[in-house]
């Protein structure tokens, strides 16, 4: 027999008890399903003690659970308490299998085969979504175990781990720490390298191989788990091996199959794209709702507030306003003509195009990652060459844009409803143009993140933004005149391509004539010179190439290839022709591009007879240089080591600028020739840290600095995320005396970063001081310019733009 | 491409090639060192001082002046080193100067003393000086020489990693000399609990550790034909002995010369005063 509900609530993470509490406080008949033996899993599983951040701190909780920043344990505590007093009736380990039926009478069936009824359900599963599971024969038994809460645990068994990730080797070398619990440890590694891993796992990892503590099986697949024995699929044929315990740690499945599973549409094939929702977080299959992260709202508080309200509206309270109401509220205050909250969504989303389908659920999220200013005529929106990386889009009124630098009276208009600024957030590069309003305008500006969520949730506006770039970028890079419309042709036979890093997309000595814009990451071009290929030059975004071959007729005359993985625009040669053909002035604008890039490549190649190992050393640095990421950077700091004597300076004077934590480790990363690329923010074109940042606290700032601001909740995906390690997680060390104290009377740790025992023994008592995520913001708002430079004593470390340092100079002053 | 040289206030971005602080902004202070010395010796030519050149006459006290102002700018350096101000000021230009203003002391402050020089306060004061200007020279060729060689010998890794790499390999060591015979074993223990840092700064220096454990362990395990894997291992820490060692010796060495630097800077600057104090009082 089926319990029968009126609600039922899959997951107890902060959304789904939230809405449990509320259920019960209404005196609704409900029920919570959580997978494990514990609410909350996802937080259950934080470090022991780790700081919960309650972010955004303007928005109210509306919620029957308390929450407020504090330790793990303190907020888990209070859910726990709460729960039981207000009697929420919670389902401990029921994962949940299938959902099935109509709205009023569904049946969701739990893997223990039980079954329950329920007339609505929430689901509020977050997005940590299941592990990946063992597919061969026997995966079913009982000694195959997805999670290892306590090495400790098991003593003397044989053990096989499956999963090259960094939870399966930390599993592993957890079961053979200890020597006295004689367990037999082997890992099994479908690929030949352990590349997904943390360098520090992966050598611990060998370490303990080299031991004979642990066996390490590479290129080996499980082929079939028996009681006390395993099959290996190895290389060199079948296997079989002692194997009392199986632990499976091939990473999780997103929850997007699941979902779908249950009738549920989301907004894009996108893998960012969110279930599609109405405004009481209604999904396409009616009665079935959908909250928290799940939804796209990754924030503690955000997830509480949803579960408080997906419940009133389930209750038939229609009237509710969302508790971020006052946060748009505000947005708009500042307008004389006075409106609702819905009459602002409504107008921006009917006179912006690319807002069009937008639902009102969505409007709201997407208005609250931006602002909307009034300009009035004449106004600079931006500048040329600021940095910046979102998007503008016209409300009312329109914008000029100043096309030549030198003339800001020559302006091109661009119309109500349209967009500006997507050539920011597409390559992250510089503002090309100062653009300023053109009448009395609303512009609403949408960040980064807003703009990539809106990208990824409406596939036309997508489309729209890439056509509207493509045409802007080529507008502005070439000049001479053109207009939208002499573009058509050439842009409806373009196709923009992503480039993987190391791919050519010119080869040298081949037939062809289309003309390549590199639209994010850059380009490296080389040349084949007695034999060897040689560095000509490094083009970042918003660059072109392939003119020489198409201007002059002939073969390729060098390569081209992707320093990072690029996206480029193909011009396809003919349609391009024609064009110049029509254009004569581009054509001299081509002609005389040409010329600037041949004499460069004569240039080297001149000297490589002369100076062929200063020429072969320039080449193998730009290399170097390019493999460690510099493809993508668009500030780097360099060191000389022919210069560095060693004193660390740079790092104190980092320390000493900034809340007494430094941001750089001079000694760490790559070398080549002597010159040093240490752990320091290169400050990407497209940060990997803002790629999922919850609070949105990673932004670009007025200098083309990359910098974390106090909205950070220490979570550490920026961190993780960092593919050179230059984010971490600490916590600001007590202020410390004046230098001069420390000069005159010793006091205090003096220059630099405070050691630990300093830290420690300055710490107030029982003031727990959250760790958060630190890194380099270019010393932005300090007078002088970044310190570790200006502290360099022998002019080791310079800061630089990538393209200025691979630039020709460099060999024209190595060949004087 | 686009034009990135200035950034968004209009400011020139800092150069995009390295430049030392000997050539800094291409010898600009090494030319106005150079034009203040020329300066101090065409005016001990041409000034007519009575009887002969000496420190109490008018040109005396003038390159006298200079050069104790600039003896205290130079220790200046010291606090602008640790002292993380904001503002447009580089610390690299300060030691170009520091470099070159504090070379051309030789000549004001030796014109300054007449060549009168003998038993006394007042010399004690220019043979300090110049002790701080020979200490400092020897600081010019360390950190001219030295740094490339600290690059190439520690390949990428940081003293961090060498010393847990060093840990790393005395764990395997512990655990391989387990079926040892005693005396071996005895050997490997020795090595175990050698310590890098001991053996104080001339050994650092000299770069020779004579009677190291380890190399007395590998000798000994050699000798007596002991197990493959213990040598291997062994041969192993030598090498990253090796390598560390080089790294410490070196960083001694870009910093040894500071500890004769600094404290005849302070002894200088208490000779001067004494010098100072009794040329008034006794005038």
């Amino acid at each position: 027999m089926a319990d029968r509900v009126r609600i039922a609530i899959v997951g107890s993470g902060p959304a789904g008890l939230s809405a449990a509490a509320r259920a019960a406080q209404l005196g609704l008949s409900h029920v919570l399903l959580e997978k494990t033996d514990h609410l909350s899993d996802t937080i259950y599983k934080y470090q022991k003690g780790k700081h919960v951040m309650a972010t955004p701190s303007a928005l109210v909780l509306r919620s029957d659970l308390d929450f407020d920043a504090g330790k793990r344990e303190i907020v888990l505590g209070t859910w726990d308490d709460q729960t039981a007093k207000h009697k929420v009736n919670v389902r401990h380990k029921s994962e949940i299998k299938a959902i099935e039926g109509e709205a009023g009478a569904f049946v969701l069936t739990l893997t223990d085969g039980a079954k329950i009824e329920a007339e609505t359900v929430v689901l509020a599963i977050g997005t940590q979504g299941n592990p990946n599971l063992v597919r061969c024969p026997g995966a079913s038994l009982p000694h195959v175990q997805y999670q290892l809460d306590d090495p400790g645990e098991y003593v003397d068994e044989h053990i096989t781990v499956i999963g090259s990730g960094d939870a399966g080797i930390e599993n592993a070398l957890g079961l053979a720490a200890d020597s006295a619990q004689g367990n037999t440890v082997t890992i099994l590694n479908r690929s030949g390298d352990f590349a997904r891993a943390k360098g520090a796992n992966v050598k611990l990892l060998n370490e303990a191989a080299e031991r004979g503590r642990i066996t390490i099986r590479l290129e080996t697949t499980p082929a079939e788990i028996r009681p006390g024995e395993m099959v290996l699929e190895t290389r060199d044929g079948q296997e079989t091996i002692r194997c009392d315990r199986v632990i499976a740690r091939m990473g999780s499945a997103a929850p997007r199959a699941f979902i779908e599973s249950c009738g549920i549409e989301f907004s894009s094939p996108d893998r960012e794209a969110f279930p599609k929702l109405s405004p009481t977080f209604e999904s396409t299959k009616p009665g079935i709702f959908v909250i928290g992260a799940l939804a796209g709202y990754p924030l503690i508080k955000h997830c509480m507030n949803q579960g408080h309200d997906v419940i009133e509206f389930i209750n038939g309270n229609k009237g509710l306003k969302p508790a971020d109401e006052p946060l748009l509220e505000a947005k708009f205050a500042k307008f004389r003509a006075r409106r609702s909250v819905d009459e602002w969504l409504e107008l921006l989303r009917s006179n912006v195009s690319i807002l069009n389908e937008l639902s009102p659920l969505q409007m709201r999220e997407f208005m609250l990652d931006s602002e909307v200013r009034a300009y009035k005529p004449d106004e600079v929106i931006f500048e040329r060459n600021d940095p910046g990386s979102s998007l503008f889009a016209i409300a009312q009124g329109n914008v000029l844009v100043e096309v030549d630098k030198d003339n800001p009276r020559i302006t091109v208009p661009i119309a109500q409803g349209s967009v500006f600024g997507e050539v920011g957030l597409i390559s992250g590069r510089r503002r090309g143009a100062t653009i300023r309003a053109g009448e009395n305008a609303v512009i609403v500006e949408v960040s980064r993140t807003a703009a990539l969520k809106l990208m990824a949730s409406v596939p036309a506006a997508k489309r729209a933004l890439t056509r509207i770039s493509i045409e802007r970028q080529l507008l502005q890079m070439f000049g001479s005149g053109l207009t939208a419309a002499d573009l058509a042709e050439v842009i409806d036979a373009s196709e923009v391509l992503t480039v993987p890093a190391g791919k050519h997309i010119i080869t040298e000595g081949e037939d062809g004539q289309d003309i390549f814009v590199i639209r994010v990451g850059s380009m490296i071009i080389e040349k084949q010179v007695g034999g060897k290929p040689v560095f000509l030059n490094y083009l970042p975004a918003g660059s072109y190439v392939g003119e020489i071959a198409l201007v002059n007729g002939g073969k390729r005359t060098a390569t081209v290839k992707a320093a990072i993985k690029s996206e480029v625009i193909r011009l396809p040669g003919e349609a391009f022709l024609r064009l110049l053909k029509a254009k004569p002035r581009l054509l001299d604008k081509l002609r005389a591009d040409v010329a600037d890039r041949q004499n460069i490549n004569s240039f080297i190649e001149s000297r490589k007879d002369s100076f062929s190992g200063v020429v072969d050393m320039y080449s193998a640095t730009a290399g170097f240089l390019i493999e460690n990421g510099i493809g993508e950077a668009t500030d780097v700091l360099l060191i000389d080591e022919n210069l560095c004597v060693g004193c660390d300076n740079c790092e104190k004077a980092c320390a000493d600028s900034h809340e007494g934590l430094s941001r750089l480790d001079r000694e760490a990363g790559r070398t080549y020739a002597h010159l040093h690329v240490p752990t320091s923010c290169r400050h990407c074109e497209h940060p990997h840290c803002m790629a999922d940042c919850p609070p949105n606290a990673i932004h670009r700032g007025p200098d083309g600095e990359v910098f974390i601001d106090e909205k950070c909740i220490g979570c550490g995906n920026c961190q993780r995320n960092c593919p050179y390690g230059v984010i971490r997680m600490d916590s600001v060390p007590p202020k410390k005396p004046p230098i001069f104290a420390w000069l005159l009377l010793g006091l205090g740790p003096g220059p630099g970063e405070p050691n630990k025992a300093w830290k420690y023994k300055d710490k107030k008592d029982g003031v727990e001081k959250p760790k958060k995520a630190i890194k380099c913001d270019m010393c932005a708002g300090i007078k002088g310019g970044p310190a570790c430079v200006r502290a360099c004593p022998t002019g080791a470390a310079i800061r630089v733009a990538p393209e200025k340092f691979l630039g020709v100079a460099r060999l024209e002053r190595e060949t004087d | 491409m686009r034009d990135r040289d200035l950034d968004r206030r209009g400011r020139v971005r800092e150069a995009a090639m390295h430049e030392g602080f000997l050539r800094h902004r291409n010898f600009r202070w090494l030319k106005i060192a150079t034009a203040l010395s020329l300066a101090a010796i065409a005016g001990y030519g041409f000034a007519d001082v009575t009887p002969r050149p000496n420190g109490g006459s008018w040109y005396g006290y003038t390159l006298g002046t200079v050069a104790v102002l600039l003896i205290l700018w130079l220790t200046l350096l010291g606090v602008r080193k640790r002292w993380m101000t904001r503002g447009r000021w580089s610390l690299k230009a300060w030691t170009s100067a520091h470099v070159y203003l504090g070379l051309s002391l030789i000549v004001t402050a030796t014109l300054h003393t007449g060549f009168q020089l003998g038993w006394n306060v007042h010399t004690l004061a220019w043979a300090l000086m110049m002790l701080v200007i020979l200490s400092g020279i020897w600081g010019i060729v360390a950190y001219a020489a030295l740094p490339k060689a600290l690059s190439s010998n520690r390949e990428e890794l940081t003293q961090t990693q060498m010393l847990e790499g060093l840990r790393a390999i005395d764990r395997q060591l512990h655990e391989a000399a387990q079926p040892l015979a005693p005396s071996q074993a005895a050997l490997v223990q020795k090595s175990l609990e050698q310590n890098v840092f001991a053996g104080g700064l001339f050994r650092r220096l000299s770069g020779r550790h004579r009677g190291c454990a380890t190399a007395k362990a590998l000798r000994g395990i050699r000798r007596e034909g002991g197990q493959e894997k213990v040598q291997s291992l062994l041969e192993r820490k030598s090498g990253m002995l090796a390598r560390l060692r080089r790294h410490l010796q070196l960083k001694a060495m870009l910093e040894v010369w500071l500890y004769v630097h600094v404290p005849a800077t302070f002894a200088l600057i208490a000779a001067l005063t004494a010098h100072i104090v009794s040329v008034f009082f006794f005038w």
